[in-house]
């Protein structure tokens, strides 16, 4: 499977090149939204948010630039994206630190790339949208500490609400239409956690108050256990299960045994 | 070295005098074995076959059919502590605490996709060979049996160890018992003990993987082996291979150096698979428990028809008279698999009949010169294809990043489109081959060297071929079809079965009509004296 | 062509009499004539393969066999040389095998997983499992490729012919075997003595049921078992696997959360239990309940509905809930359920939607069943009716 998604990241990458033209639109329109920066809503929630007013105007300018054409100048939300306003913290650090948002398409859905921002920017637009609404903050370092988590815990909660989606693995899976649940591998655990937090694109939220913040560090330390350690077996063969093994079973265990069955049956000379 | 062929000679003398086994050893020492490598397909499949009962048996060494939750206590720290099955448990010990277990466990698992895909790729040889024409037909049918029965072994052997998967894939195997119209809820339940999951049918099927079907397994295969012994193997279309001979290598030495070298080629294959390449990694997969499911639940290949058929079927139900009929259950599961075997199985039968050829065949066809049957076969082929592929729709999806349902509509609609689309493409090829066969013996090889004639015409120079390519490309023979017999018999009476006659005549056409009669010598002096060349 | 020519030798009288027309008729004429057409090569022939005749018009019809190639000599066969060199092959493939089998000896005492401390078991099994396989797949591959070499190069590679006589035995035997069948019924009189024969019938004709009758007691009767799930009115909903109440105001719009009833673990065999009650709760905004069936209106909790999570299909989980679309979808099969129609079937092979479990809220705020569900859930069975 890796072998053949070679060839389609290629063919992905040109249908990107394709839609560069309508990034540097959204770019223009993000532009051309500074302008009327007069008329965005004034954060009020600055001190509630700890965030200083500077880092605010900062992640309001960095909003009108990159946000504001999908979003709405006033974060009210367009038919090209939803309202802002109460997501949180965590779905903006989510969104923006995975390279999701700014959006370079509007496919079935939309896809990871390299990240847009630095990560003081995120903080600045993070903490700019916070400040428009409650929303989930994003986890503090004490949340995310999966270092005495149970990942066999981890592994159950997993495996009830999440691998019918991502795979027993984290190796993703496919939705409908053309929607998928990526794979988890390399996955930071901010992200992770942010993810069900906040519940972007397709995925449901898994709130603190029925998953708890120990089982979200159970789930991480899961998944970091298991895409760390070695495989006992040997090639993993992408972890999807039963198809990549059937076709190993045929080129491999199959081809090779024709193979010398070939060479058995060739008359020496 | 005298003496060592002395005691030899006694031992010999002990056991002939006892079974009078000269007589045996006379007659199959010299035996002769065409020589192939397309002949040993199924050698493949029964070496692995025995692979499996060697690995299989040291797998039951430590391995525990049993469905009682137990603590997970091993050392596989992901799932420490964890309630599972007595199963699952011993899985994971045989794993990763018994030394040796894991490649064990590999090496059988990959030999049980090796048996199943060489028994459909020796089965595809013996098919497009006409290796099953009579005499053989008996095999055909044993082997139809095997490739049935491997299946289901398959199924039961992935379903031991009580990981999630296999869970999954008993949890469908419920679902299916219970769409058996009338007595479908009963056979559930006496099946599964009571409700699904229940506490026994881990051990149920434990005894029907490694005790019931190896042993029916052992009878068909013995059998199987010793009719191709008895029958004498078949042979190619080749220069002095005839109806009337057996040409190749002697069984002793060559072929048990051959045929014995092989079965440990078999086993080292296998095995250097499975040391670098994992398959059912079940300590990823989680204790089996009916609440919890992984997105990609697949089959192992060979079910992966069963599979598609499924995930293609409308969503067909009849309710009637208070009673349900799943037929989004009974028809990709019971009638899709049951048109494909037993036509799969009756072929043999069906081309005996419409031929109308009852004689022996031990000398095998090329594919070309049967276009029908190949075509059939190639349609049989890309029908099992089809659905194997839809059963993967879900990983096809993400990794091509395409829509599920859209393959699924895909697959629907090509399911009734491209089978027989295939066979008249096979068809259509190989009707060119023919072609093309006769235009080199009568008209020679094109060399393309160009001559200029003394009247300024340029021409390609042809050479003829060899005596021995002219011979395979005319060797065979090319049936027209039946003609129709006529309503009543010599003497005026009225046949019986006119309309089997009728329906044969017409398959008999539908097989024959098309076709390219191989060149005679008659043919090429009259296209010599004519001056063509 | 008639039916008759192919029933096997002597039915081909019938054939000058018989109506066929061209090419059959020509088939016939084409055997004393030496202006053979080409039917008579394509005709399928009842008597035999044709290369076995030798009339004079089968050089016409046919080209001749060749017959075997001429032996051609291996290298080794004439240079002592590279015999000797085939010999020292074979002994290395043979000694590469000794080598591999000394490898998994060595392997399996050298490297011990269990003794490794937590997470470096696993490289210590990959290690082994590698090691061992290298070993043991050494040794046999190359005692097998040192046999094939051997035989291929060494050994005599003369094809000899050997006579395949026809399958069918011999009149004389065919006769004698019939004669013997005869004789041994008549002794045993099965025609006359009826009353043995029909006596005997009736012995061995029930006998199938010894087979089957015993195996009643593999399982109860399903009863009315599958109608019913552990859920009852008032039962809380508690999260699987951690086993926690829930209330309302948990969950906000688009959460998702698996329940089993509150004390399943309790019950009996609660697996058999896990397997029908479990469901998945779903929190859905105001505005995408309007098209909820009306019969099902107070079924939901301030926007959050439970439906069973056990496919209609075949019974796998169906939990893929998409938080956009709301739609559900088996991972199976793919059959997908739309949540805002009180999970109809808009895809896949299921024919009924999931069934809706009725909510409430009990004194303390927790989410409770307020009954069982309705109809059974899972995969459709005979008496299921509707």
């Amino acid at each position: 499977m890796r072998l053949l998604s070679k060839p389609l990241g290629a063919l992905s990458r040109q249908r990107r090149r394709r839609f560069a033209p309508m990034v540097l639109l959204l770019v223009a329109l993000g532009l051309t939204g500074g302008a009327y920066a007069a008329f965005a809503p004034s954060p009020q929630a600055a001190a509630a948010t700890g965030a200083s007013a500077q880092t605010l105007k900062d992640g309001r300018d960095l909003y009108l630039r990159n946000c504001s054409s999908c979003h709405g100048l006033n974060v009210e939300g367009s038919s090209d994206g939803p309202t802002l306003v109460g997501v949180g913290a965590a779905s903006v650090d989510f969104q923006v630190g995975t390279g999701r948002m700014p959006a370079a398409q509007l496919g079935a859905q939309i896809q990871q790339k390299r990240q847009q921002f630095t990560q003081e920017e995120i903080q600045a637009l993070a903490a700019y949208i916070a400040s428009l609404g409650p929303g989930p903050a994003i986890p503090s370092k004490d949340q995310l500490d999966y270092a005495d988590a149970d990942a066999a815990q981890g592994g159950q909660i997993y495996r009830t609400n999440c691998a019918m989606c991502h795979n027993f693995a984290g190796s993703g899976g496919a939705l409908t239409r053309g929607k998928y649940a990526p794979s988890l591998q390399g996955v930071s655990p901010k992200h992770i956690y942010e993810a069900m937090l906040t519940g972007p694109q397709s995925m449901p939220v898994f709130p603190d108050t029925t998953m708890t913040s120990q089982d979200k560090r159970d789930i991480i330390a899961f998944l970091k256990t298991t895409q760390t350690e070695p495989s006992p077996g040997g090639l993993a063969l992408g972890k999807v299960g039963p198809v990549t093994e059937g076709l190993a079973g045929w080129l491999l265990g199959l081809g090779g045994l024709i193979a010398c069955a070939v060479w058995l049956g060739a008359k020496a000379r | 070295m005298a003496r060592l062929e002395k005691s030899a000679g006694d031992i010999a003398n002990e056991i002939d005098e006892r079974f009078g086994s000269a007589k045996f050893v006379r007659r199959s020492a010299r035996k002769v074995f065409p020589d192939h490598w397309s002949f040993m397909l199924g050698e493949i499949a029964l070496y692995s076959f025995i692979i499996l009962l060697l690995t299989g048996t040291f797998l039951t060494l430590w391995f525990k059919p049993s469905q009682v939750e137990v603590p997970y206590e091993g050392s596989y720290i992901p799932l420490h502590g964890l309630t599972m099955s007595e199963a699952y448990a011993s899985t994971l010990r045989i794993s990763f605490d018994v030394r040796g277990g894991l490649i064990m466990r590999q090496i059988h698992h990959w030999a049980a996709l090796i048996f199943v895909a060489a028994m459909i790729v020796h089965s595809a040889r013996v098919f497009f060979t006409g290796a099953f024409r009579k005499p053989r037909e008996t095999n055909w049918l044993i082997g139809v049996a095997l490739i049935t029965l491997s299946i289901i072994e398959g199924l039961l052997g992935y379903s031991l160890p009580d990981d999630l998967l296999s869970g999954t894939g008993f949890r469908i195997a419920e679902g299916v018992l219970l769409a058996i119209p009338v007595v479908g809820t009963y056979l559930s339940f006496f099946f599964f003990g009571g409700q699904f999951p229940g506490e026994d049918f881990i051990a149920r099927i434990y005894t029907f993987h490694v005790l019931l079907l190896p042993g029916i397994f052992l009878a068909l295969i013995t059998v199987h082996v010793m009719l191709v012994w008895y029958q004498k193997h078949t042979q190619y279309p080749l220069p002095g291979r005839t109806e009337k001979n057996s040409v190749g290598y002697p069984f002793f030495p060559v072929y048990t150096a051959k045929a014995g070298g092989f079965f440990f080629i078999t086993f080292g294959v296998t095995t250097l698979l499975a040391a670098f390449v994992t398959i059912n990694p079940v300590w990823l997969f989680g204790p089996y428990t009916p609440t919890q499911v992984t997105a990609g639940s697949q089959p192992d290949f060979y079910m992966g028809f069963l599979e598609g058929a499924f995930r293609l079927m409308p969503n067909w139900e009849i309710h009637a008279l208070g009673y349900t009929l799943s037929m989004n259950i009974i028809v990709p599961c019971f009638i899709v698999p049951g048109l494909l075997f037993t036509s799969m199985g009756l072929y043999p039968m069906i081309e005996r009949w419409v031929t109308g050829d009852n004689r022996e065949h031990h000398v095998l066809d090329r594919p070309r010169n049967v276009p029908t049957r190949t075509g059939l076969g190639v349609m049989a082929l890309t029908t099992w294809l089809i659905l194997l592929a839809a059963g993967a729709n879900d990983v096809i999806a993400i990794t091509f990043h395409l829509s599920i349902n859209a393959i699924t509509w895909f697959f629907r609609i090509a399911i009734f489109v491209v089978p027989p689309l295939s066979y008249v493409v096979t068809k259509r090829i190989c009707l060119g081959l023919q072609r093309r066969d006769r235009d080199l013996v009568l008209h020679g090889r094109e060399t393309g060297r160009i001559m200029r004639l003394p009247n300024g015409e340029m021409i390609e120079v042809h050479e003829p071929i060899s005596e021995t390519q002219r011979y395979i490309l005319t060797a065979h023979e090319s049936p027209g079809p039946l003609e129709l017999e006529p309503a009543t018999d010599p003497n005026g009476i009225p046949r019986r079965r006119v309309l089997a006659s009728k329906l044969r005549a017409r398959i008999s056409r539908f097989y024959f009509e098309d076709r390219i009669v191989p060149p005679t010598p008659t043919d090429a002096r009259e296209l010599e004296s004519s001056g063509h060349h | 062509m008639s039916d008759q020519q192919h029933t096997g030798p002597g039915a081909r009288s019938h054939d000058a009499q018989s109506d066929g027309r061209h090419d059959v008729d020509s088939r016939d004429t084409a055997n004393d004539t030496s202006n053979a057409d080409i039917q008579l090569a394509g005709g399928h022939d009842s008597e035999g393969p044709p290369t076995d005749g030798s009339s004079h018009d089968e050089l016409a019809t046919r080209f001749a066999d060749p017959g075997l190639p001429a032996h051609t000599y291996r290298r080794s066969d004439i240079d002592p040389l590279a015999a000797r060199r085939r010999e020292r092959e074979v002994a290395t493939l043979f000694g590469l095998s000794t080598l591999g089998t000394l490898l998994f000896i060595v392997a399996y005492f050298a490297v011990k997983p269990s003794d490794a401390a937590g997470p470096e078991m696993l490289g210590q099994v990959a290690l082994s499992t590698k090691l061992l396989g290298l070993g043991l797949g050494l040794a046999m591959f190359c005692v097998g490729a040192g046999a094939i070499h051997w035989a291929k190069t060494l050994m005599p590679d003369d094809e000899i012919v050997a006579e395949r006589k026809p399958m069918r035995s011999s009149e004389e035997d065919r006769r004698a075997a019939v004669a013997a069948l005869k004789e041994g019924a008549a002794g045993a009189g099965l025609g006359r003595r009826k009353l043995i024969r029909n006596s005997l019938l009736g012995a061995l004709a029930p006998m199938g049921l010894l087979a089957i009758i015993p195996l009643r007691d593999l399982g109860p009767l399903p009863g009315d078992v599958l109608e019913h799930t552990a859920w009852k009115a008032g039962r809380r909903l508690m999260t699987d696997p951690a086993g926690r109440p829930i209330k309302a105001a948990d969950l906000p719009i688009g959460a998702v959360v698996h329940v089993l009833p509150e004390g399943i673990k309790k019950l009996p065999r609660p697996l058999d239990e896990e397997a029908k009650a479990t469901a998945i709760v779903i929190r859905l905004a105001p505005s995408d309940l309007a098209d909820q069936r009306p019969d099902r209106k107070g079924w939901d909790v301030a926007g959050i509905v439970a439906y069973s999570k056990v496919c209609t299909h075949v019974g796998c989980p169906v939990g893929l809930y998409e938080q956009q679309t709301h739609h559900l979808l088996c991972p199976c099969h793919q059959s997908t359920f739309d949540v805002t129609r009180n999970c109809a079937v808009i895809f896949g092979p299921a024919a009924r939607p999931l069934p809706q479990l009725k909510l409430a809220t009990d004194e303390a705020g927790y989410l409770v069943a307020a009954q069982d569900f309705e109809e059974p859930v899972g995969p459709s069975f005979w008496e299921r009716g509707d």
